[in-house]
C-alpha cells in the first residue's frame, strides 16, 4: 500500500531525511523508531503529502503523493505529532468537519462518528469543547478524526504520546486490531510497543534506516541474544568458562556461546554439566536479547559503529 | 466547491464560538458610528448621502481588517492544525479559497449591521440609494483587498502580531499612494506620469468612484487584482514553507 523510494527531504543544509525505502503492504504494523529529530515526523509529512519531497517518490495505494495528491490523501488517515485539532471546536463538531472534508454524505457520516467515538471512547466528551479536554482526550480526538473515513493506510505520529499507561493499552491494541485489514505505520520512540503492536521494525537516525526487521529479528542483533543466564547453587565459573565466554551477574552467571544460534545446545551442555557437577539448578534461562541496547547501540554510531559507517559532523 | 464551503463554515463557526467575532462587531460598528456622525460631521453637512461614512473606511478598515486576516494562517501554523487541514483531500487553493470566504463573508456582516445609517439618511432626506449601494460594494471590495493582504502577512509567520503589524503596513501604503499630501509631496521632484502610476496603486483612488455611486470595470478589476494576486502570494507562501 506505500511505498517509499529513496526518500531525501533536506532543509536548508540539513539532510532531515536521506534516501529512506521501505514499504508496507496491508495486514502489516510498522514501528517507525528513532530518537528525536532522527527524521521520522519530517518521513511521515512527506507520505501524507504535507511536504514534498526534494528527491524520491512516495506512493500510496498505486498513487504518486506528488503527481495525484488528492487520490492518495484520500486513503490516508493521519494522526500528526502533538494531534493537533481546532480548540474552538466541540468534539462533534470537529469530527463532523473531518468527514465533511472526507467527502462522507450525512447518513455515512452519522454511522462513522458512532464508530470513531466507540473505538476511541469519547462518548463521554462529545459535546465538550476540544480545549476543556485532557491531553489524553485530545489525542483520542484527533486519533479518532484519522479514522473517521475508515482509511486503508493509517500513518500515526507518535500516537501514545501523552497518554496515561491504560490509554497507552488501549491505543496499541487499537493499532494492531486496525493493522490486521490495513498498512498502519506509526512512530514512537517507546520500545515495548514495538513488541507489543508491530509486525515490523524500522529504526531511522539521522535520516537514515539503520535497521530493518520484526522485533525478533532486531532483538537477536542485541549482544546478549542467545546467551544462556543461570542460577545454580555450587556453580562455579571455572567450569563454566568451558562453554563459553562467562559474565558473572548478582549471584548467577550468563554463559554466551560461541554462535548465538546454537543456544539450544548450550542449554543442553549447561544442564548436563549441573548433573554431572552436582549444582541445584534453581532458574536457566535463555536470552532473547533488548531491544534498547539494540537501539542504544545502533543510533549512537560514534561509540559503537565502525569508523566506516560513522558519517563526519 | 464543496469543500471551500465546509472550511468556510468551520472558519465561520470559530469566529462565533469565540468572542473576536463579539469584540470585532462592536468595535467596528462603535468606531464607524462615531467618525461618521462626530469626526464626519454627518448632520452639519446636509447631505443626503453617505460620504461622511464612506470616507473613513480605508482608515477604519487599516486597523480592523488586519485584526479580523491576522489568524487566518498564522493561527493554524502556530497549532499544528495547518497539517491537518492540508493532508485532507484538498488542495491549498480550497483551503485557502475557503478560509479567505469565511473571513470576507464575517466583513460583510459587519458592513450589513451598519444598516441604520441607511435608515438615518432616508429618514432625514431623499438620498440615491443606487449610489449608496455603489458605495457598500466599493466598501466591500475595500476591506476585500485588505482582507488578502492580511491573508498573506499572515501565512508569511506563526506570529499574529507580527502578521497584524506587515499587513497594517502594507494597506498604509495601499492608502498612502494616492493619498493626496502624499501625491503633493511626490509632484514636487517626481514627473507627472510617475505620480499617476503610484497613485493608481491606491485603494483611495479607485473606492472614489464608488462613493460617487460610479461602479467602473476598472476599480472592481483593480480590487480583484489586488485580492487575485495576494491570494496567490498566499499560495506560493504555504507552499514554499512546505518545501523547505
Amino acid at each position: 500500500m506505500i511505498r517509499i523510494d529513496n526518500l531525501v527531504k533536506t532543509f536548508g543544509a540539513k539532510r532531515a531525511v536521506d534516501g529512506v525505502s521501505f514499504s508496507v503492504e496491508r495486514g502489516e504494523v510498522l514501528g517507525f523508531l528513532g530518537p528525536n529529530g532522527a527524521g521520522k515526523s519530517t518521513t511521515m509529512r512527506m507520505i501524507t503529502g504535507f511536504y514534498p519531497p526534494s528527491s524520491g517518490k512516495v506512493t500510496v495505494g498505486g498513487h504518486d503523493v506528488a503527481e495525484s495528491p488528492l487520490q492518495a490523501k484520500r486513503l490516508i488517515g493521519y494522526l500528526p505529532e502533538n494531534a493537533a485539532s481546532y480548540p474552538e471546536m466541540t468534539v462533534r463538531g470537529f469530527l463532523e468537519f473531518c468527514a465533511q472534508m472526507r467527502g462522507l454524505d450525512a447518513a455515512a457520516r452519522g454511522k462513522a462518528l458512532a464508530r470513531v467515538v466507540e473505538r476511541c471512547f469519547l462518548e463521554s466528551v462529545l459535546e465538550q469543547s476540544i480545549d476543556t479536554l485532557s491531553k489524553g482526550y485530545k489525542h483520542r480526538t484527533c486519533l479518532a478524526q484519522a479514522l473517521i473515513h475508515d482509511p486503508e493506510v493509517l500513518v500515526l505520529d507518535e500516537p501514545t504520546d501523552g497518554l496515561d499507561p491504560n490509554q497507552k493499552h488501549e491505543v496499541r491494541n487499537l493499532i494492531r486490531e486496525l493493522g490486521k485489514t490495513k498498512a498502519v505505520v506509526f512512530s514512537t520512540h517507546i520500545l515495548e510497543e514495538v513488541d507489543a503492536a508491530c509486525s515490523r521494525a524500522i529504526i531511522i537516525d539521522r535520516g537514515r534506516i539503520v535497521a530493518n526487521g520484526t522485533p525478533g529479528e532486531l532483538r537477536a542483533m542485541s549482544d546478549v541474544a542467545g546467551a544462556v543466564t543461570l542460577h545454580a547453587q555450587g556453580a562455579s565459573e571455572a567450569k563454566l568458562a568451558a562453554l563459553g565466554r562467562v559474565e558473572k551477574l548478582n549471584g548467577s552467571f550468563r554463559v554466551y556461546p560461541a554462535d548465538k544460534s546454537a543456544s539450544a545446545e548450550l542449554t543442553r551442555a549447561i544442564v548436563a554439566l549441573a548433573d554431572r557437577e552436582g549444582w541445584k539448578l534453581d532458574a536457566l534461562r535463555t536470552e532473547e536479547g533488548h531491544l534498547d541496547e539494540v537501539f542504544r547501540r545502533i543510533t549512537l554510531p560514534d561509540t559503537a559503529l565502525p569508523d566506516s559507517v560513522k558519517r563526519s559532523g | 466547491m464543496n469543500l471551500v464551503w465546509t472550511i468556510a463554515k468551520r472558519e465561520l463557526g470559530g469566529y462565533f464560538t469565540s468572542p473576536v467575532a463579539y469584540v470585532f462587531l462592536v468595535i467596528f460598528l462603535l468606531l464607524a458610528g462615531f467618525f461618521t456622525f462626530t469626526a464626519g460631521a454627518f448632520f452639519e453637512r446636509g447631505e443626503a448621502g453617505l460620504t461622511a461614512f464612506f470616507a473613513w473606511h480605508p482608515w477604519l478598515y487599516l486597523v480592523l481588517v488586519p485584526a479580523v486576516g491576522m489568524r487566518l494562517w498564522s493561527e493554524e501554523r502556530r497549532s499544528g492544525t495547518i497539517e491537518l487541514l492540508l493532508t485532507m483531500p484538498v488542495t491549498t487553493a480550497q483551503a485557502i479559497a475557503g478560509k479567505y470566504l469565511a473571513s470576507w463573508l464575517f466583513l460583510a456582516l459587519a458592513l450589513a449591521l451598519t444598516f441604520p445609517v441607511v435608515i438615518t439618511v432616508n429618514v432625514l432626506g431623499n438620498p440615491d440609494n443606487g449610489t449608496l449601494l455603489a458605495g457598500y460594494l466599493g466598501s466591500l471590495m475595500l476591506a476585500g483587498a485588505y482582507l488578502a493582504v492580511s491573508c498573506m502577512t499572515s501565512a508569511m509567520t506563526r506570529n499574529q502580531v507580527v502578521a497584524f503589524i506587515l499587513s497594517v503596513v502594507l494597506c498604509l501604503f495601499l492608502i498612502l499612494a494616492g493619498f493626496n499630501p502624499v501625491t503633493d509631496l511626490l509632484v514636487r521632484w517626481a514627473s507627472p506620469a510617475f505620480v499617476d502610476t503610484v497613485a493608481a496603486f491606491s485603494v483611495i483612488t479607485h473606492f472614489d468612484g464608488f462613493q460617487k455611486g460610479v461602479i467602473d470595470s476598472r476599480d472592481l478589476l483593480f480590487f480583484l487584482s489586488v485580492i487575485g494576486f495576494a491570494l496567490f502570494a498566499t499560495g506560493a507562501i504555504i507552499r514554499g514553507h512546505r518545501a523547505g
